[in-house]
């Protein structure tokens, strides 16, 4: 905005003549800049993330045949004599603990943010919510230890015939550790809906389960969607509790019982081990990454695209 | 015609007790599922607490980690820890906030500030692992930076930036807008309003998110192991381009091993992990309740 100086108070122009030029002046207009190229870090990571796996998946595609890669169901990259990289018993391993995690995570998960939505007072609200902190907070590391040094002894003592390293013991405790993502999304879904209509419905008689199954919950239904769709996303891109009591043998076989590897626990093997760089090995870890990568983007887009088509505006 | 009408009533008030019955029974259910989840989180932590509380002693954190296990302490990993939290915490914290004020302050609402924005929420629910990768690459091998404190703490910081940018946002966002006005009205400028009005108040929000998103930073362990963190180090960093451990990698080796006196150690490893990240979460607690007041 040009101002002339006729325009201006006597008292103005001195300060103008005293400022303009001067450090203030300078300072405004170079902070804005500045902010401006932190704010271009977030979106130079992103485009680092991805330019990263697409360079380094191309590189090892000079190796490995795209077809091989996407079609093979052997995934042996230690062979010495026949090397074989077919990503999709690394894929299965993944859909095995995702679909285990699910399977225990969102009955339970939504069970409670029914529970705290639609029955519990004031108090085991004030109870639960820190509990759910916690376990949100809880390092994935302790998760794996307590999966290996816990859960998996128990399971082997109700089934004898359970591996030591098996998809169920880490597929449920990464079902615990997604079950606060999807209480407190899903509590916030429900607890969205205004109370009168919740009121409307108790006062044409329903019980509070059928306010809540009938009326409350297809009303928070997109909420509730989109906090299962980032529980799964999470639970695809968990890597130290797979890692630790998953095992790490790929295996293209629907047994639940028996060591697996993911995709993250793929990436962690090679990194702790001594694949030197510029190795096939090596340039295998960006390929997994990329489709890892490209799984939890296409579920969190999802997410978002839920959340944002569905949403009941009251 | 009246006779069905009556049948019917008959019928609706026959049904009410199997409706409340099932009511009850629902409700029932998820009693048990919350409180299925409590008990969860007691059996986690009696567990980690009975084995690895007898491990706890003064040669635990004055020692080096060791094959044996007896000997074996935290040491290294505490204090590397801390090394790289000391890049973490300055480069995300001003990252993260710089970015808030530039999208809440100055950013025009166009087709680039939306972009921005949909690319900050996108990075948040990337795996850490992938982080990891990125970090391996950038800073360990194009700027060289080797397996060290700095290439580890910038990996983290970029890890833990979307969340504090988004907790920073809501804090600024919360901000009055006559305070804003008023200090515009009293001849400030748009940056004196910023650093004088709106960081002042906007303080206690922001340091509640930091503090939770940088207790993440402490517990991640896959983005260290892509990285190349070593677990087995018997020497104290003396610089940021020093090789070091960390406490979840520390847990990790020992974890990994198959004795049990080593999980023992882990566990006492864990103890010291979650007082931190409890301690660290009761001061954030603490802020939000103390400032919320107002």
């Amino acid at each position: 905005m040009k101002t002339t100086n006729k325009e201006l108070s006597p008292v103005q122009q001195l300060l103008e003549k005293k400022y303009n030029g001067g450090f203030l002046n300078r300072s405004e207009k170079i902070i804005p800049v500045v902010l401006f190229i932190m704010a271009a870090v977030s979106v130079l990571t992103t485009l680092g993330i991805v330019l990263t796996l697409i360079f380094e998946t191309i590189t090892f595609f000079r190796d490995v045949s795209i077809v091989e890669f996407f079609t093979s169901t052997d995934w042996y990259p230690f062979s010495n004599t026949d090397p074989s990289y077919g990503i999709w018993p690394l894929i299965l391993g993944t859909l095995k603990i995702t679909l285990i995690a699910s399977l225990f995570a969102v009955p339970i998960g939504l069970a409670v943010a029914l529970y705290l939505s639609e029955y519990a007072g004031a108090r085991t609200r004030k109870i639960m919510k820190p509990i759910l902190e916690v376990l949100a907070g809880v390092p994935t590391i302790v998760y794996g230890f307590f999966a290996l040094t816990f859960v998996t002894p128990l399971l082997r003592e109700i089934f004898p015939s359970l591996e030591l390293f098996n998809a169920i013991s880490p597929g449920i405790v990464v079902g615990i550790m997604i079950i606060p993502t999807i209480v407190s999304l899903s509590e916030d879904a429900l607890s969205s809906v205004p109370e009168s209509v919740r009121q409307g419905a108790l006062a044409l008689g329903s019980t509070k389960w059928e306010t809540a199954s009938k009326v409350i919950f297809p009303a928070a239904l997109s909420g509730i969607l989109a906090s299962i769709v980032l529980g799964v996303s999470r639970a695809i891109g968990e890597t130290m509790i797979v890692s630790i009591a998953a095992g790490s043998t790929p295996s293209a076989s629907l047994d639940l019982t028996t060591s697996l590897q993911t995709m993250t626990s793929y990436i962690v093997q090679v990194t702790t081990g001594d694949a030197g760089f510029g190795t096939t090995i090596y340039y295998s870890i960006y390929s997994v990454g990329f489709t890892l990568f490209v799984f939890t983007l296409a579920m969190n887009l999802l997410a978002q695209f839920i959340s944002k088509r569905f949403r009941e505006e009251y | 015609m009246e006779n069905t009408a009556r049948v019917k009533a008959e019928e609706m008030v026959g049904r009410i007790d199997g409706r409340l019955m099932k009511n009850k029974a629902i409700k029932g259910i998820f009693l048990t599922a919350t409180v299925f989840t409590s008990i969860i989180l007691i059996i986690l932590l009696y567990r980690i607490i009975s084995q690895g509380a007898p491990y706890l002693s003064w040669d635990f954190f004055q020692n080096f980690a060791s094959r044996r296990p007896e000997q074996a302490g935290i040491k290294a990993a505490v204090v590397g820890t801390l090394w790289m939290m000391s890049v973490v915490i300055p480069t995300a914290a001003i990252l993260g906030v710089g970015t808030a004020i530039y999208l809440e302050e100055y950013a025009k609402k166009n087709a680039l500030t939306s972009w921005i924005q949909m690319n900050i929420s996108n990075l948040a629910g990337v795996p850490s692992v992938v982080f990891g990768l990125l970090g391996l690459t950038i800073f360990v091998r194009v700027l060289g930076f080797g397996n060290s404190v700095l290439a580890a703490g910038f990996t983290m910081a970029l890890l833990v930036l979307p969340v504090i940018i988004v907790a920073a946002q809501e804090a600024i966002r919360a901000v009055p807008n006559e305070l804003k006005e008023a200090s515009y009205g009293l001849g400030a400028t748009k940056w004196q309003t910023i650093y004088r009005v709106v960081l002042p108040y906007a303080i206690p929000g922001i340091a509640t998110g930091s503090i939770l998103a940088f207790s993440r930073a402490i517990g991640e362990t896959a983005p260290l192991i892509v990285v190349g963190i070593p677990t087995f180090v018997a020497f104290l960093p003396s610089g940021y381009l020093d090789s070091f451990t960390a406490l979840p990698m520390q847990i990790y080796n020992w974890t990994s091993r198959p004795q049990v006196d080593f999980h023992n150690l882990a566990a006492a490893g864990i103890i010291i992990l979650l007082g931190v990240l409890i301690l660290m979460n009761s001061v954030a607690v603490w802020i939000r309740n103390r400032y919320q007041a107002r």
